[in-house]
């Protein structure tokens, strides 16, 4: 697709003998918020894991503004500008809250996103700042997570599950400071399995199920029996 | 009409049977040896005997228990000190001494086993180093056994073995050749029973053997205290045969631990019949190259880490699985009954 | 009196422990890993500033201007080359091939050096003593090495907690996958963290060459030392480990005043009375 920022094309994923992913396409244009549900074990943390570099592909599977980018490292990727907010936090735990976020920056992309921009939008964490990042509720860790994606001034931000294991009201809190979060013309894949905040924030929606695209489409344009069905495969 | 084919659980191969029958027949060789080998041949297979008995030790411990110990020389010292000390202070005969070399050194591995096993991993390795360091600088401070410059077999107790020269390196050529076809039948005897299938397990996962009740810290001792034991033997027939002891010799790391890794490493660690050819190699590269003196140690140790880096399971690791074949009859496979398996 | 001026020499000679160890309780908290040749590339440095000293004509002193940044860049390349391929799960290939490194190194060294025993000559520097309260002396050169150990354990706390680096090594050694997630390439950490654990053992090998002779057998007893220092001390813990060191020094004066034969055994038992009593040190800091 020519003008897309991000693409998958028939991407396949193996963790040793076993396949993660058959032939899987997606894509992203800039600007637009993509979103991918499915069941656990479907293979959105493995796609986004191959995106990221985490998880090596061949060369052209992955595309970014139309290079092959499939077989860079993590870390190369990441120069690119796209980060990732990791599945299950992941914060360090031998770094303070503000570490975690400097080190987020430590690429020196430059932009809007600072110490000062991610504390005006989360400001429990500059009051908890010095404190061991594992000292925090999972609420404010998931703060930290999304802010030390944010510190790296990305084009495209990937969101892994941020609503697994978190209170539904904390949950209401980051879904409603997405748009903020997002800003103007930043690009982001959203990964959930919580469907109805999925569809409430996204331009474009997949459903994957056991490592293959099932269904495609604008939220407006799909059935609540399309999305069951292509969930849960029956 | 369905038909089903009946399947039973065979440990077997041909290349098992095969390797069953080729031993057996070269066992029986070697045992005539004192009939058909001159002295010297004699002495080098001895070698290769006790080095093996050693590797195969080794193994079991880094292999399959994951104990990676950089200080067996500890129990291959002591076993050779409690041999001369049995022999020249507790009247003993040599062969009587050596399972009593054994058991002593079994008993003294308990309280180094309580100390180290508060370490892990690689800080376990360093620890088994210090404790034969401890041991080195002990026995230098027995004045009885010579100190620091060691000590001799006293010709009596050299003569005791039996009655003419003959005879005595005939029967230290057969301990030898004992040593490591006990060794290797306790190891393969061990493998094959459940506590073998419950090591490989905990090798394989620590966490998932746990959770089925395998208790590790215990399976794990017990292996030490079985390989310090017969290490100690190995330890006591090696110096019963060099006639005479010293701190360094008995306690040297080269000798007894890096040409032991080297030996395991390049065979193929984690396997029954890596340490056999790791032994061979050993001894082909020690009897072309050891002229070179310390060129020969540099090449062993690029080639050691050459191995590990490009092929860590070894030679046999590497024969193993491009073949799956199996000499010793270890792992259990599915076969179909009325098939040529 | 001998036993307060044994205990004082004890202390110094921590200092010099504690510098053996500083680089291994490095390595160990950033990549697990423990380098068997630590010892033998302590010695590899001695030699090193021997060579430097006597090619061209400076104090050994001076070498370290040399020495501390070939030995760093030989950690890097070290690690970028072999031991990058050996992290993992599995304990036992870096074990294996630092173990094989320690052979290597040996006999290189053997070979290049011969076993005769070496030692480079600090000039004046190594008779000078200054008089202390209470009637003690102390040379300035073991006052010198001590000093200089307390500095450069301060400046590895303060790359550590302090600093962009040391953010780094703290997050790859947290997560590795999340840190490249940053942009940190883990090859290139694990890399620098090489090359700053050599280059204090540069400093270490310098110190061991003008204080004592030297040969190239004598690796292995001073990884021992290094590594007795961080388990006294506790793992994770630099100032602790300074601390295991002082006491190892300690021990091992003490036992040398009863008995000259008996220095290194007090030394050994000393660790092991920590090790059965408090298995995880005293200052510990982090899970073995």
């Amino acid at each position: 697709m020519p003008d897309a920022l991000l693409s998958t094309e028939a991407l396949e994923a193996h963790y040793g003998d076993f396949q993660a992913l058959f032939g899987v396409s997606v894509n992203v244009t800039p600007g637009e918020v993509v979103s991918i549900i499915g069941a656990n074990g479907a293979g959105k943390s493995t796609l986004m894991r191959s995106i990221t570099g985490l998880l090596k592909s061949k060369p052209e599977m992955v595309r970014w503004k139309d290079q092959p980018i499939g077989s860079l490292r993590a870390d190369q990727i990441a120069q690119l500008g796209i980060a990732m907010v990791p599945e299950g936090r992941q914060l360090f735990q031998s770094l303070s809250v503000e570490e975690n976020l400097i080190i987020g920056g430590q690429m020196g992309r430059g932009g809007p996103w600072d110490l000062e921009a991610v504390f005006k939008l989360f400001p429990i964490l500059e009051e908890r700042r010095n404190v061991a990042s594992t000292a925090l509720s999972g609420g404010q860790q998931q703060m930290v997570a999304i802010g030390r994606a944010l510190m790296s001034n990305p084009e495209i931000l990937l969101f892994d599950e941020i609503s697994l294991g978190l209170a539904p009201i904390i949950i209401k809190t980051i879904y409603d400071a997405l748009p903020q979060i997002i800003g103007e013309g930043m690009s982001a894949v959203i990964v959930e399995q919580d469907i109805a905040k999925a569809l409430s924030v996204s331009d474009r929606v997949y459903c994957m199920q056991e490592g293959r695209i099932s269904l495609q489409g604008t939220p407006n344009s799909l059935t609540r029996e399309q999305i069951s069905a292509a969930y849960f495969g029956v | 009409m369905t038909v089903s084919a009946s399947y039973s659980i065979s440990r077997s191969s041909p290349a098992s049977r095969a390797g069953a029958v080729i031993g057996i027949i070269a066992l029986v060789g070697l045992v005539c040896a004192p009939w058909w080998a001159g002295r010297a041949d004699m002495r080098l297979l001895s070698e290769i005997y006790l080095y093996l008995s050693l590797a195969c030790l080794w193994n079991l411990l880094a292999g399959y228990a994951g104990l990676v110990s950089v200080g067996q020389q500890a129990f291959v010292g002591f076993g050779g000190y409690m041999l001369f000390a049995l022999a020249m202070f507790g009247g003993m005969s040599p062969l009587a001494a050596i399972p009593v070399a054994a058991v002593l050194g079994g008993l003294i591995a308990v309280p180094v086993a309580l100390l180290i096993f508060r370490l892990r991993g690689a800080y376990f390795a360093i620890g088994t180093w210090v404790i034969a360091e401890v041991f080195r600088l002990s026995f230098a401070q027995v004045a009885a056994l010579g100190g620091g410059s060691g000590t001799s077999l006293p010709v009596a107790i050299v003569k005791s073995i039996a009655s003419n020269r003959s005879m005595r390196e005939a029967t230290s050529y057969w301990l030898a050749l004992g040593m490591a076809v006990i060794v290797i039948a306790v190891i393969y005897a061990f493998l094959r029973s459940r506590n073998g299938l419950a090591l490989t397990a905990i090798r394989d996962s620590e966490l998932a053997a746990k959770s089925f009740g395998i208790d590790i810290w215990r399976r794990k001792f017990t292996i030490y205290i079985i390989t310090a034991a017969l290490t100690s033997a190995t330890g006591a027939l090696i110096f019963l045969q060099k006639l005479r002891i010293s701190p360094d010799a008995a306690f040297s790391v080269n000798d007894w631990t890096a040409f032991v890794i080297f030996i395991v490493v390049i065979g193929g660690i984690g396997t029954l019949e890596g340490p056999i050819i790791g032994v061979i190699v050993f001894f082909l590269l020690r009897e072309t190259l050891a002229d070179l003196g310390t060129t020969y140690l540099l090449i062993l140790g690029v080639v050691a880490i050459a191995v590990m880096l490009k092929a860590p399971n070894g030679i046999w690791g590497f024969v193993k699985a491009k073949y799956n074949i199996e000499i010793f009859p270890l792992s259990r496979r599915v076969v179909e009954k009325n098939s040529k398996n | 009196m001998e036993w307060i001026n044994a205990i004082l020499q004890g202390v110094l000679l921590g200092g010099l422990y504690a510098l053996f160890a500083a680089g291994l309780s490095l390595i160990f908290g950033v990549m697990r890993l423990v380098n068997i040749a630590h010892g033998d590339f302590i010695v590899l440095a001695a030699f090193l500033g021997l060579s430097i000293t006597t090619g061209f004509g400076v104090h050994p002193l001076a070498a370290l201007l040399l020495v501390v940044p070939i030995m760093a860049g030989l950690g890097y390349a070290l690690q970028r080359g072999i031991l990058n391929q050996t992290l993992g799960d599995d304990i036992l290939p870096p074990l294996l091939v630092t173990f094989g490194l320690s052979v290597i190194i040996q006999n290189g060294l053997l070979e290049v050096y011969s076993a005769d025993p070496q030692k480079m000559n600090a000039g004046a520097i190594e008779i000078a003593s200054v008089q202390l309260p209470g009637g003690l002396s102390a040379g300035v050169l073991p006052l010198l090495m001590f000093g200089v150990s307390v500095a450069v354990i301060a400046g590895l706390q303060w790359i550590f907690y302090r600093s962009a680096l040391g953010r780094a090594f703290r997050a790859v050694s947290d997560k590795q996958d999340i840190a490249q997630l940053m942009g940190l390439n883990k090859a290139h950490v694990f890399g620098l963290a090489m090359a700053l654990a050599l280059g204090v053992v540069g400093i270490a090998g310098v110190f061991l060459g003008i204080r004592t002779s030297f040969d190239p057998s004598i690796g292995p007893g001073r990884l021992i030392f290094g590594f007795e220092a961080v388990i006294i001390g506790g793992l994770g813990n630099l100032w602790g480990t300074l601390a295991g060191g002082i006491i190892l020094g300690v021990s091992q004066n003490i036992g040398a005043q009863i008995n000259p034969g008996w220095q290194l055994l007090a030394g050994h038992l000393a660790f092991l009375i920590v090790l059965a009593v408090r298995p995880r040190g005293l200052f510990p800091r982090i899970e073995g």
